[in-house]
């Protein structure tokens, strides 16, 4: 297979995988962020303290957090059609793409924010403000370094699930690298996929931890920044350690 | 100004109970500076914070400006908005300052207006105005991490007033910093309460800090209030610790039959050559054994502790004259033969 030939089928496998990271990823921040800070909201202790609500959630997001892609993807077939008319194609993928990520993002917002000091809640509310104050103006804001790291994390992990994706038809590089390469012995195309890949996800990750440690060093804290971390699915959070002890 | 009464609070954690508060009852003028003060887990925290109820008394009332805090609802940890309203006219200062990192200082004085609702506007008229009236004008674009310990607290101290408080309750403020620091931003709480006629309520656990700027101190011990009232009154209190902690003289006795007093001076008593009237007129010879003078609150004070010749018995002619003279007499290693008027405060 020459260049031209693979160019257009490169360039849109790139495309397809962008999409469907791009999507997932805004629909795990947009779902994971208010789970994460509800989660530690909820918690003993804490501002809406509510042991039930905390136990449940929790549960549902270990569960989620714990379970292989594929079965995810395979279990949520009924509810993607659902959602998108079909089960295959890009768009069909985002779906259990976005829900595998939720709570993968819901716990590292919980880890980050549980970091923020409790003075500043206590000092917040000695100045009138309520929960969604302390939500808006310290929680957030405070973590955000720690936020963004997170959010690179998810963005990562979820390239690793496209390429799972592609197996059932959603396109992408991870499509391209099993089709080409492993089907059809087409090493060329395999590896020019796997440079691809390896670009895309160093510029993500230098981009986050760019953002990350410009915010972390003007809020002056010490230390190399918030470190890029991967925790992989079996690996109990930190949080849930730290609830142990 | 701030008065409790019966203020208890128990905390309970897994099980056990810890009774953090136990039944106090504290009075503060409107314009004075209070201290409490008080050992490593009197308590002194748990009043402060229940003050504006960030922690829930179990028992007991807080009223603030005329207002009773308690009575206002906020089921749970969660403040109904009309303690809110009340917690906003209440300043508070941190002993860890508290500052938003991720804010620069002008923004970190603004955010209490923001809750406020205030337009951006007055927000940046009010935290520049108050900047420059904490010495840090020209430090409002910077963030809390480039600031000093001391200038951190003037941040913290500038914020809490955002609000126009009537009343500033300040958590061991001054405990992060260096002496010099320290000295400074006393100074700077005292002339905000002089120039603002603001309340100042302070908790400290080092004797100096009430002693430079408060006009009333309590004593705390294992939750309960043991002493209290305006300096002036406990330094006259016979007995009280919080005086002798105050004012330590030393100097023991230097032989068996001797009698040590402890005389102390007020106002206009200190200038007056009581000392050696006393020995020209009874004819004895006295020892000073070590004496301080010093201003509490405002007041000239002094303290001596002398040595008389012979036993109490033997003295009770000489001690007579010293009280006569207007003077606070204790005798050292003997009860006090005044009744200890613990000094109680009236609820207003
Ligand atoms: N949230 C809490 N839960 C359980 N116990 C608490 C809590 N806060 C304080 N206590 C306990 O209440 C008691 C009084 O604590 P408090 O913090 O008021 O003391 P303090 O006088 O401020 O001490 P320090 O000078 O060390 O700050 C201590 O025994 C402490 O362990
Ligand atoms: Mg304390």
């Amino acid at each position: 297979m020459n260049w031209s030939e693979m160019r257009p089928l490169l360039s849109e496998a790139c495309w397809d995988t962008l999409y469907m990271v791009g999507w997932s990823t805004f629909i795990a921040v947009v779902g994971g962020l208010p789970l994460g800070i509800l989660l530690v909201l909820t918690d003993r202790g804490g501002m809406l303290q509510n042991v039930v609500a905390n136990k449940v959630i929790g549960q549902v997001v270990n569960i989620t957090r714990s379970m292989p892609f594929i079965i995810l993807m395979v279990a949520l077939m009924g509810f993607t059609r659902w959602v998108t008319g079909t089960t295959i194609g890009r768009e069909a993928a985002i779906v259990p793409l976005a829900i595998g990520a939720i709570p993968f993002f819901a716990r590292l917002v919980e880890t980050a924010v549980r970091e923020v000091d409790d003075g500043l809640v206590e000092a917040v509310q000695s100045m009138g403000g309520n929960t969604w104050t302390v939500v808006r103006k310290v929680l957030v804001p405070e973590s955000l370094p720690s936020l963004i790291s997170s959010t690179t994390t998810t963005v990562v992990a979820l390239i690793g699930y496209t390429a799972m994706a592609g197996t059932v038809g959603a396109g992408g590089l991870g499509d391209i690298a099993i089709r080409y390469g492993y089907q059809r012995f087409d090493t060329q195309l395999m590896w020019i996929t796997v440079g691809i890949l390896a670009v895309v996800i160093s510029a993500i990750q230098f981009a986050g931890d760019f953002a990350a440690r410009a915010l972390h060093r003007r809020a002056g804290r010490s230390g190399p920044g918030p470190k890029l971390r991967l925790p992989r699915a079996k690996e109990p959070a930190a949080a849930d350690v730290s609830k142990a002890a | 100004m701030i008065t409790t009464s019966g203020l208890t609070k128990v905390y309970s954690s897994r099980g056990r109970e810890i009774t953090a508060l136990d039944g106090v009852d504290l009075h503060v003028r409107e314009g004075e500076v209070y201290g409490v003060i008080g050992q490593s887990g009197a308590g002194k925290s748990s009043l402060i914070r229940c003050v504006n109820l960030l922690e829930r008394p179990t028992a007991g009332t807080v009223t603030v400006a005329g207002q009773d805090l308690t009575a206002l609802a906020g089921r749970g940890p969660r403040a109904g908005r009309e303690l809110r309203r009340a917690r906003s006219r209440i300043g508070m200062v941190f002993q860890h300052f508290n500052l938003l990192s991720s804010r620069t200082v002008q923004d970190n004085v603004e955010l209490p207006l923001e809750i406020l609702g205030k337009s951006g506007k007055e927000r940046s008229r009010k935290a520049l105005e108050l900047l420059d009236l904490v010495g840090l004008a020209d430090k409002s674009r910077a963030y809390p991490a480039q600031l000093s310990g001391g200038q951190k607290q003037r941040v913290g101290i500038a914020r809490a007033l955002a609000g126009d408080p009537k009343v500033l309750l300040s958590d061991e403020a001054t405990s992060a910093l260096d002496p010099e620091t320290t000295r400074s931003i006393l100074q700077l709480l005292r002339d905000l309460n002089r120039q603002l006629g603001l309340t100042v309520l302070l908790i400290t656990h080092e004797m100096d800090v009430v002693k430079s700027i408060c006009d009333s101190a309590a004593l705390m011990e294992k939750g309960r209030v043991v002493e209290s009232g305006t300096v002036s009154e406990l330094l006259a209190t016979p007995g009280s610790e919080l005086a002798a902690a105050l004012f330590p003289v030393g100097g023991d006795a230097s032989g068996e039959d001797r009698t040590v007093v402890d005389v102390t001076f007020h106002g206009e008593s200190a200038t007056r050559p009581v000392v050696s009237q006393l020995a020209r007129t009874y004819n004895i010879d006295i020892s000073i054994l070590g004496a301080a003078i010093d201003t509490v609150g405002g007041l000239q004070v002094g303290r001596m502790r002398i040595e008389l010749p012979g036993r109490y018995e033997d003295n009770v002619v000489p001690i007579g004259f010293l009280r006569e003279q207007g003077l606070q007499i204790d005798i050292v290693g003997r009860p006090t033969d005044r009744q200890p008027l613990l000094v109680k405060e009236g609820t207003k």
